[in-house]
């Protein structure tokens, strides 16, 4: 596990439960990736618009658009997918919501378990295999429906055994079970339920899916601050004889200042227990990759690429 | 004289029957949820249900219940007790278990026995009802019609599922409705019942076909063909269900964080709630910093400490006897992080300040520095939800 570094392999899912900064970290991972002359596929999933959002742009469609050098970015639509699958593979040709295939896709997607996530897998798999891109990185659904995604291939292996989706599964399998191929990412914050969350979906993962778990990202991060004797000077400082004298020494309110400095202290105390906690639940061999907490202004571009700076000094 | 109105999340929770939380994940919905459910229990009494979705082992320990599952368990009252409250009414929480409710939903409306266990034995069924993940968001909204049904709940709190589209679940039973109504499945399954021979010819079947395989299009055509029995019976119950949600005793709260991504799905998650004349009770924001890391006067007073001189400096450290060395570097410190924080929390007061509540309550929880693990905990954020 893990023996391939990240950013030697060609297919990366990021993913991890709401609010740890999931999207920010797989555009921060695609723009150092493009950053380093790779050429960089970045696909959303779920098609709110977020992943363009870090970059600043009107939401994508099926279709990549190149963002700047070297990175495209698409957002998956699994009809098109079928459409695109049914040109190359059935010699189909297709345009437009026409006649049968529009009925056999709205078929398969609602009825058909699986289909949905075979459509979706098989577009990052078949770029893959063309090697049209360096890397193709997945803003992948959230924790709990990762597994469900990247386990659908065997699902359908079991249900279908003949037809051309049996005849896809089997090579699809082949790419996403090679570790110096593919690999997941799970992003996370050093927090109680973001913590027991990752520690549950790597072993998940290791028992449902083919996939190799990567890495770890622990997003949010927040510096150490005092050693022993800066504490000891930032409680005497903090008591009320202390905040009095600072108060007179600056002529205003010292309260609110100090507080900010507490809330840190406090935040980064309990979240240096939880990164442990984190530490000790996954499998020794898990690499784990740490990004600070940037206090910015905006979400966008600026935040995007601090990330890809952070991560290329923890990646390279 | 002027009669003290009642905090409008403190009036919802007295006066409906069904409070729905719901947005963006991981901005402390759950525990939002069994916070107020938690809050009915010990101040308005009555008996009162908070069904979740999330197997968190840390809501059951909150709950002082060993685990939560499919089936309703009552919260003992001395986990109140513990907290030195009180319990008015009563508490109890279940966890939604798709599998299960998908089970008991097929018994319940299969005609017959051979029916029921043709469906439970499908190969297809048995993926729907574990994989299959739109699945989820139609069993939720099921549940909770069912367990409103039995008529024993004065209250029933609901967490919603973190779906992929925030609004899934709402449309869920419309779509379970449509779907069994749709052109193509009476289309599938009329011509020739569960023979695919009569399907064979038509062109949708043959790309299918290819696609599939005979024998998996074969399980999936049984599959709704057993369906088709209870056709009548689920229609009847999607429908029920929709109408539940719209009726004036349901109230959403929208629960977010005021970061930028939250906040955006969550202003989303508002307006279709209003679009549809769903009543939004409230808009609940979880992690909210100290408002006085945005207040002027406390960014003066931190400009002057930056701009310090070195005599302050060791005036300061003099009367409060510590090292000035030791002290100039906490203070630089100190400024550090009040910046660091002021910038979040002017970003997110002016995040809020513009957020469209469409005429609901704002109601801001303040960042807790610890965990919530237990029933004080989940008081004290309840507190909140009530504070003026």
């Amino acid at each position: 596990m893990g023996s391939t570094p990240l950013t030697e392999r060609s297919l990366l899912f990021v993913t991890g439960k709401g609010g740890v900064g999931k999207t920010t970290i797989t555009a921060g991972l695609a723009q150092m990736l493009a950053d380093q002359g790779r050429r960089v596929l970045a696909c959303e999933i779920d098609a709110k618009g977020d992943l363009a959002g870090a970059f600043e742009i009107p939401p994508t469609g099926f279709e990549p658009v190149e963002v700047t050098a070297h990175l495209f970015l698409m957002a998956m639509d699994t009809e098109a997918s079928l459409r695109e699958y049914l040109r190359l593979n059935l010699k189909i040709p297709v345009f437009g919501r026409i006649g049968p295939v529009a009925k056999a896709f709205d078929f398969l997607a609602t009825a058909a378990p699986g289909v949905r996530e075979i459509l979706t897998l098989g577009k990052f798999c078949w770029e893959v295999r063309e090697q049209s891109y360096d890397v193709v990185v997945v803003d992948s659904p959230a924790t709990g429906h990762i597994v469900g995604l990247l386990a659908a291939p065997q699902g359908i292996n079991e249900l279908a055994k003949v037809g051309l989706i049996r005849n896809q599964t089997d090579w699809m399998l082949q790419i996403l079970a090679d570790e110096s191929t593919t690999g997941l990412v799970i992003v996370t914050t050093p927090e109680e339920m973001p913590v027991s969350e990752t520690v549950e979906l790597a072993a998940s993962v290791r028992e449902k899916t083919s996939v190799d778990l990567a890495c770890v990202v622990v997003n949010r991060l927040l510096p150490e601050r005092f050693g022993a004797r800066e504490q000891e000077v930032f409680d005497t400082l903090c008591a009320p004889a202390g905040v009095t004298a600072l108060t007179r020494a600056i002529g205003g309110d010292a309260e609110p200042v100090l507080s900010a400095a507490s809330l840190a202290t406090t935040l980064r105390r309990s979240r240096a227990v939880h990164l442990e906690t984190l530490r000790t639940g996954l499998p020794t061999e898990t690499p784990l990759v740490l990004v600070p907490e940037l206090f910015q202004r905006t979400s966008g571009l600026r935040a995007t690429k601090q990330v890809a700076i952070h991560l290329a000094e923890e990646l390279l | 004289m002027m009669v003290a109105k009642a905090h409008p999340i403190e009036a919802l929770l007295a006066s409906r029957e069904i409070v729905v939380t719901c947005g963006p994940g991981g901005v402390g919905k759950t525990t939002t949820a069994a916070a107020a459910a938690a809050l009915a229990a010990t101040r308005l009494g009555g008996r009162v249900l908070v069904l979740t979705v999330d197997p968190a082992r840390r809501l059951a320990d909150a709950l002082g219940l060993s685990g939560i599952g499919n089936e309703v368990t009552e919260v003992p009252a001395e986990v109140f007790a513990e907290a030195g409250v009180s319990v008015r009414g009563s508490l109890s929480a279940a966890m939604l278990d798709t599998k299960q409710s998908w089970d008991s939903l097929i018994a319940q409306h299969a005609p017959d026995i051979e029916t029921r266990d043709r469906i439970l034995a499908n190969p297809i069924y048995q993926n729907i009802s574990s994989r299959f993940i739109q699945s989820h968001d139609y069993i939720a909204m099921e549940r909770l019609y069912e367990l409103h049904s039995t008529g024993e709940w004065d209250l029933i709190v609901v967490d919603t599922p973190p779906t992929r589209n925030a609004l899934d679940f709402l449309d869920a039973p419309a779509r379970m409705a449509e779907f069994f109504s749709s052109r193509l499945l009476r289309w599938l399954i009329a011509p020739s019942r569960s023979t695919l021979v009569g399907l064979a010819s038509k062109p949708f079947t043959q790309i299918a076909d290819r696609i599939l395989g005979t024998q998996f299009l074969g399980d999936i055509t049984e599959f709704f063909v057993s369906l088709q029995s209870m056709h009548d019976g689920f229609i009847e119950r999607a429908q029920a269900v929709s109408r539940l949600i719209a009726d004036e005793r349901t109230s959403f709260l929208v629960v977010s964080s005021s970061e930028t991504v939250p906040l955006r799905e969550a202003e989303f998650f508002a307006r279709e709630l209003a679009n549809r004349n769903l009543d939004v009770g409230g808009v609940i924001l979880n992690k909210v910093l100290p408002t006085s890391l945005s207040d002027p006067s406390a960014s003066a007073a931190a400009l002057t400490l930056e701009d310090r001189n070195p005599a302050m400096t060791k005036q300061l450290a003099k009367k409060i006897t510590v090292d000035a060395a030791v002290l100039d570097r906490v203070l630089t410190t100190v400024t550090e992080s009040f910046s660091d924080f002021s910038v979040v929390a002017r970003r997110e007061a002016n995040a809020r300040e513009r957020f469209p509540t469409f005429g609901a309550p704002l109601i801001t929880i303040p960042y807790f520095s610890h965990d919530i693990h237990d029933m004080s905990g989940l008081l004290e954020l309840a507190r909140h939800l009530i504070a003026e």
